[in-house]
């Protein structure tokens, strides 16, 4: 089916299967690589994106699922300048082998847009579905909070 | 940029430090101009010169440095980078890092494992930093007619010090390659390291924060297909017969192949090649181990142990010690764990390009040159003929040293005659891993009549990496034969069980199991003799000052001895892996049927420290890692196939379980030692003998769980 959706700011139409997970229409028809694949069962968050601005797992949203709606990958977070969770994620050197990073930056970003001042609770809470197997989690919450000051304002 | 893959390796070097590329090989990504630069803007467009194998200089003063190793997220780019640039003097913020093919110049084997990258690098890089150093110092000299002591380098520069002219690198390098190395560069005193020793920020930050990072998984060329296989369930199966016909009826499938390890769906994209593979009907001949458990593994291990196995240590006379100890004196206990799964966050994946005369493969990968070593074999060319892109890994946790899924995927490229891109889905990483073994450790030990621990007996059964053969694997005894403590009287044994699983390196390898049951059980000794953990073991290091001294900075760093809140404990390990030397202490409560770890203080003596930020997140990640397997991890079998398939029961530490990790570094000018694995070994035992403290259950059984209360 055509599907038309508006992805990262731009209006897009994609031939795919209505049941087609966006995941795949992103990474594989698209070419936009930096939403990764990681379990494909909503389980490990690698593939986080923001569907009408909400935390999604892009490998368990069909096609016909995102028709209509605004899509917003990493490619796309910091269209309106530098996003304050990739500048905490660089200030806090938070990724190792990165490949989940892309997935709570996604998750991070959309926790603050609707909670600016997370707690650790609200953090724990927004950040479980996304694993890093890395070990980064304490530099993950570490940059939540510093991210929170930046789009506050704050200095540092 | 366009000449894709045609190039020989020497010419695919140059370009790629010359051409308009990124870090990694993004000529070959005409559509991602910034496939990962590892500093923004530096896309080393000028012209650029070899010093050596490690170095080019570009005519724009960029430096290029070739990082022969692979990054899984150990931070080896920025850490090798950092032994070049420290004794090229060069300047920081104009380097950019690449990683070359592979190539007889960078060693017999191209790989990380083992944490053996600084190691093995701290003397050859900063050699051949100085090489180049000295030869764009030479190179100035002759310019300027002076002797090349009145000169010296700085931040990308030759300064004259006696007119104080000064010459860029990047207007000295076609001189300074003209001229002979020198044989005998100098190397910095550690005293006026300016790099070394610092916590420089990662060179790969900023590309894994955006988005443009190139993984493995992300490799897109011209044509590509996209391709999952059906491997036969049970290990040690085979094909027997496939119906493919459903399969190709399925929307965006374009073949079906068989492969040594089963049957390849070819596709336009990688979700019609799964839903074609769930399409195929498959027989399976499931083989000789179609009837194992792993409750029948272990009751299998478990009873060999009950018999000699072959001797890995000996010292004094463990056996006649403890039948000569009273009961009160004497322990016995049986410790086991399961096999366990690598599960990085990226799904292993290779893309290859097979052609008549050439094979082209770009992969995530911990073993380079292994990834070679399968293309060559696959495809019958010659080396030469053979080129291996390297990319990030999404992990690799030791699962990526193997080169099973390099094979895989340049099988299909050969047999469909155009590039693919092979993705292993979660549930295929998950039940077709090559796993840390299951083992099985009986113990029998006596303490002197003081209390101190005096005598140990171990016989282990874990099976080889090598596959059943007679011997001791010193792999499955490492952490246990060689254990550090000065006791008495030790006598370990080893049995090599025929189990039918694959299995290989998983981070720490056979420390990852044996520190567990070596700790523990040291501790079950320690407790029987009413002896402190701290006290008892500082006597029996006496002899490993190193070790001594992470184990003094924890215990005080951890407060060892003073109060805790009711239900907390606190509980030791020390572990002297991959040249290094770690404490740990580890603070825990139970919550309901939930062990909470509140907190871990580890100290690392890791010999000279080439970036701390690094080796902080090292320790750091080793220990989250650990703890996933000593709380949650077990890979179970049941008619000889893994019965875990995802994350979903295969669960790993999330953000709410993860403790807070303080990490003390004890200062030593020693040579570096390795830190990717540091940490992994002491977590398990450190949580269980705090678990001991908190609540008197010894857990001898990995992932812990908690007996019921009734």
């Amino acid at each position: 089916m055509a599907v038309e959706f508006t992805l990262n700011g731009s209006r897009r139409t994609v031939d795919a299967p209505a049941e087609m997970p966006l995941l795949w229409v992103l990474r594989d028809t698209l070419g936009l690589t930096g939403t990764k694949f990681g379990c494909g069962l909503s389980q490990c968050g690698a593939c986080t994106v923001h569907l009408d601005g909400r935390a999604v797992k892009s490998c368990s949203v069909p096609m016909r699922n995102v028709a209509g709606k605004a899509v917003t990958t990493i490619e796309g977070l910091s269209a309106g300048g530098p996003h304050p969770v990739q500048q905490a994620w660089v200030a806090l050197d938070v990724p190792q082998c990165g490949y989940c990073q892309a997935g709570q930056i996604m998750a991070a970003s959309a926790l603050l847009a609707r909670t600016p001042s997370p707690t650790d609770a609200d953090i724990d809470l927004a950040m479980r579905g996304n694993i890093c197997r890395c070990g980064t989690y304490e530099a993950i919450r570490a940059a939540i909070h510093r991210a929170a000051t930046l789009a506050q304002g704050g200095a540092r | 940029m366009s000449a894709r893959g045609t190039l020989p390796r020497r010419d695919f070097l140059r370009l790629g430090a010359a051409g308009a590329g990124g870090l990694l090989v993004a000529f070959t990504f005409p559509s991602r101009a910034v496939a990962g630069p590892s500093r923004a803007g530096l896309d080393a467009a000028a012209e650029a010169v070899e010093l050596n194998a490690f170095i080019h200089v570009g005519t724009d003063d960029v430096v290029t440095l070739f990082i022969h190793k692979a990054e899984m997220g150990q931070g080896t780019v920025t850490s090798l980078a950092m032994l070049l640039a420290e004794e090229l003097e060069c300047d920081w913020s104009a380097i950019r890092t690449e990683f070359p093919g592979v190539d007889p110049k960078y060693g017999r084997s191209q790989g990380v494992y083992g944490s053996s990258s600084i190691r093995g690098s701290w003397n050859p890089l900063r050699e051949a930093g100085a090489e180049a150093r000295e030869r764009l110092i030479a190179a100035a000299a002759a310019r300027w007619n002076v002797a090349p002591s009145a000169c010296r380098a700085e931040r990308g520069a030759v300064i004259n010090t006696v007119s104080g002219a000064r010459l860029r690198y990047g207007a000295l390098a076609d001189a300074a390659a003209a001229l002979p190395g020198p044989s005998n560069p100098r190397l910095k005193d550690p005293s006026q390291f300016e790099l070394i020793g610092t916590p420089v920020p990662r060179l790969d930050t900023p590309a894994k924060v955006d988005g443009t990072a190139a993984f493995g998984i992300d490799t897109r060329v011209p044509d590509l297909r996209y391709a999952v296989i059906a491997r036969c369930p049970v290990f040690g199966g085979r094909l027997a017969r496939v119906d493919d016909a459903r399969a190709r009826q399925v929307q965006d499938v374009l073949d079906v192949v068989t492969v040594s390890t089963g049957v390849a769906v070819v596709a336009r994209n990688t979700w019609a090649a799964m839903q074609g593979r769930q399409a195929l009907e498959i027989t399976w001949d499931e083989g000789r181990y179609a009837g194992n458990t792993s409750d029948s593994l272990r009751r299998m291990f478990t009873d060999l142990t009950a018999t000699p196995g072959d001797e890995a240590r000996a010292e004094g006379d463990a056996l006649a010690a403890i039948a000569s100890a009273t009961d009160a004196r004497r322990v016995e206990a049986i410790y086991d764990v399961p096999y366990l799964a690598h599960a990085p966050m990226e799904p292993l994946n290779c893309t290859a390009d097979v052609r008549a005369d050439r094979c082209e493969v770009w992969a995530s990968t911990q073993g380079q040159s292994a990834a070679e070593s399968a293309a060559m074999r696959v495809t019958s060319l010659p080396r030469e003929r053979v080129t291996i892109h390297t990319l990030y890994m999404g992990g690799g946790f030791g699962r990526r040293a193997g080169s099973d899924y390099v094979g895989e995927a340049v099988e299909i490229s050969k047999a469909i005659g155009a590039p693919v891109k092979l993705t292993w889905s979660r549930e295929d990483d998950t039940q077709h891993d090559t796993y840390r073994p299951a083992s099985v450790v009986r113990f029998s030990g006596a303490i002197d009549e003081d209390g101190w621990p005096a005598a140990v007996h171990a016989r282990a059964a874990c099976p080889s990496f090598r596959g059943p053969r007679p011997g001791v694997d010193r792999t499955a005894v490492e952490g246990l034969a060689n254990m550090p403590y000065g006791l008495p009287h030790l006598r370990v044994e080893y049995h090599n069980p025929d189990a039918g699983v694959p299995v290989s390196y998983w981070r720490s390898v056979g420390y990852s199991q044996n520190v567990f049951f070596t700790e523990s059980f040291l501790d079950e000794l320690i407790a029987a003799g009413g002896r402190d953990p701290l006290e008892a073991r500082r006597r029996l290091l006496a002899h490993e000052p190193r070790l001594l001294r992470a184990l003094d900075v924890a215990a005080r760093a951890a407060g060892w001895g003073t109060p805790l809140p009711d239900g907390h404990g606190r509980g030791l390990a020390v572990s002297d892996n991959i040249g290094s030397f770690t404490a740990q202490v580890a603070e825990v409560s139970v919550d309901r049927d939930r062990v909470v770890v509140h907190r871990v203080t580890c100290a690392v003596d890791c010999g000279q420290v080439v970036n701390p930020a690094i080796v902080a997140q090292q320790i750091r990640s080793g220990i989250v890692y650990g703890l996933s397997a000593a709380l949650k991890g077990a890979i179970t079998l049941t008619g000889g196939r893994v019965n875990e398939t995802s994350f979903g029961n295969y669960d790993v530490i999330r953000m709410p379980e993860a403790p807070v990790v303080d990490v003390h570094v004890v200062p030593s000018r020693e040579n570096p030692g390795g830190i990717g694995e540091a940490s992994t070994p002491g977590i398990a035992p450190a949580v269980a003998n705090a678990l001991f403290a908190a609540t008197g259950f010894r857990a001898r059984r990995l992932p812990i769980r908690l007996p019921a209360t009734s």
